[in-house]
């Protein structure tokens, strides 16, 4: 990586973070909404853990902590899209591919702002999760492993989003870039372990990319990984495909001018 | 009395013919709710095993969020649209006419009523589809429109208030997470009474959307349970009298420094 690429990621990665820290429409429902997952989903749905079939050792909050962990990752790369889009509307992202003699280090440095944002995040629902008394029963490594599958996550959000917002370059693509994430997400072992789902979602949430990330991110916290491999090779896939998919997009608006 | 309907007609068509004009805004509050309630229909089925959970199908008992997020979402949307009219400075050219104030309230909150309702009978049919009856029948189903229409009033209320206090649509925009959360933290995924958690229980008994959307669920699950569907109007009722004064008074304030 040239020594300008890692200049202009620098400066955009700082700017964004700058943004986000001093805007309390940017922060507050970056922080609100994972917050609020999971206080809604421990402090409701806890009796969920008496249905029979219901295995996990370590109760409801650890179950749902894991959810809430990797949902707050892939939608910190999500709102940074957002920031991409209202920088193209604005005209700022113009005068940035004019000024920056790398383009990649705007990509670059808006997944690290996206780092940045989720980062903040989830030390914020990780002190709130063990204020709830979370168990934990995984080592060091183990919750070591959790957090470097959401630090992955994260980033293939904010390629996806970055991808989507380089094409349409409008603030009206939020949608595109927030409605498949939430699919993916939801549609995966949320509530209950993927045995105990049925029907339709249970065959969904079998192919569901997100499924053995959950699976694993829950193995992780209890101490029993066991989809370490699969998981990982799913998110360094996912990485591939979107920094593709965002390079192109780039090379798009470039070409749009 | 005539130009006065006349008027509110004008502006409700207006504030309808800009929303359909948008997709985006047409289509997410049609689309999300529907999608959340798939998600939340497969994912917490198991929950119908609970002892005392009062139905076998967790698509009756959800359906009822779809029709309170739809009115949040239909709220925001409008609200932000209002606020834009105070933004680009038609509110205040509006003023100038001799349309009376509270006319321009119930015209803006025309437009939003009629896409509500458009939106309850989508949920309502789609509900149908997949198998939900209404256990309080055709009767049922009627009122369950016009609750969802108190409903969206009760919310559109404060949406207004708060378009016409600050004038902004980013601050109108930051209501959605607000809303959001009330939400979430009511009896929107387990009947009150088997909630585990002793503090959520009390808050989601103190959250006054939960007592609207267990008049929803009222009319879905049960055979005419007066006293739930009672108290969800006069919840809807009072948000709207206290949401109305504040947006009348708001209003009377923006019009002054106009």
């Amino acid at each position: 990586m040239s020594r300008d690429t890692i200049n202009v990621a620098k400066g955009v990665a700082w700017r964004q973070a700058h943004i986000f820290f001093t805007n309390p429409s940017f922060i507050l429902p970056s922080l609100l909404f994972p917050l609020f997952f999971f206080t809604a989903f421990v402090g409701g749905l806890s009796r969920i853990r008496e249905i029979p079939g219901f295995d996990f050792p370590l109760g409801y909050t650890a179950f749902q902590f894991v959810f809430v962990l990797l949902q707050s990752a892939a939608f910190s790369g999500v709102f940074t899209g957002f920031g991409i889009a209202r920088d193209f509307e604005s005209g700022f992202m113009r005068r940035l591919m004019l000024a920056a003699p790398d383009r990649i280090g705007n990509v670059i440095g808006y997944a690290i702002a996206g780092l940045i944002r989720w980062l903040s995040v989830i030390t914020v629902v990780t002190g709130v999760a063990f204020a709830a008394q979370m168990k934990i029963a995984g080592d060091g490594v183990d919750l070591f492993g959790l957090y470097v599958l959401g630090f992955f996550l994260s980033i293939v959000g904010t390629l996806w989003s970055a991808g989507v917002a380089m094409r349409l370059r409008t603030q009206q693509a939020f949608p595109v870039m927030q409605m498949p994430v939430f699919i993916l997400l939801f549609f995966a072992p949320v509530y209950v372990p993927l045995n105990l789902l049925q029907g339709w979602l249970h065959a969904v949430a079998k192919i569901n990319p997100i499924t053995p990330l959950l699976e694993e991110g829950r193995g992780l916290i209890s101490g029993e990984p066991d989809k370490t491999l699969r998981a990982f090779a799913i998110l360094a896939g996912l990485l591939l495909i979107f920094v593709v998919w965002a390079t192109r997009g780039l090379r798009r608006a470039e070409a749009a001018g | 009395m005539h130009a006065a309907v006349l008027q509110a007609a004008t502006l409700g068509r207006r504030a309808v013919v800009r929303t359909v004009r948008q997709p985006a805004n047409v289509v997410f509050p049609l689309i999300f709710p529907m999608l959340l309630l798939a998600v939340n229909s497969g994912g917490l089925k198991a929950e119908t095993r609970l002892p005392g959970f009062p139905t076998d199908s967790f698509l009756a008992f959800a359906l009822a969020v779809p029709f309170v997020q739809g009115a949040l979402l239909a709220t925001v949307n409008a609200n932000v649209e209002f606020a834009r009219d105070i933004q680009t400075g038609f509110l205040n050219r509006l003023a100038l006419t001799p349309v009376r104030g509270i006319v321009l309230l119930l015209g803006q909150l025309g437009g939003l009523l009629t896409i509500a309702l458009v939106q309850a009978v989508f949920y309502l049919a789609v509900a149908l589809a997949f198998g939900v009856r209404l256990e309080s029948g055709i009767g049922g189903g009627v009122l369950l429109l016009v609750l969802e229409a108190a409903i969206a009033l009760a919310f559109a209320s404060f949406g207004c208030w708060a378009a016409l206090r600050t004038g902004s649509t980013e601050a109108v925009q930051g209501l959605f997470p607000v809303f959001f959360v009330f939400l979430f933290l009511s009896s929107m995924n387990i009947p009150r009474n088997l909630i585990e958690t002793t503090w959520f229980r009390w808050v989601a008994t103190a959250n006054p959307v939960s007592y609207l959307i267990e008049a929803v669920r009222g009319l879905v699950i049960y055979h005419w349970r007066w006293e739930t569907v009672g108290l969800g109007f006069a919840v809807a009722g009072g948000m709207c009298v206290i949401g109305f004064a504040l947006a009348t008074h708001a209003l009377m304030g923006r019009l002054e420094r106009t």
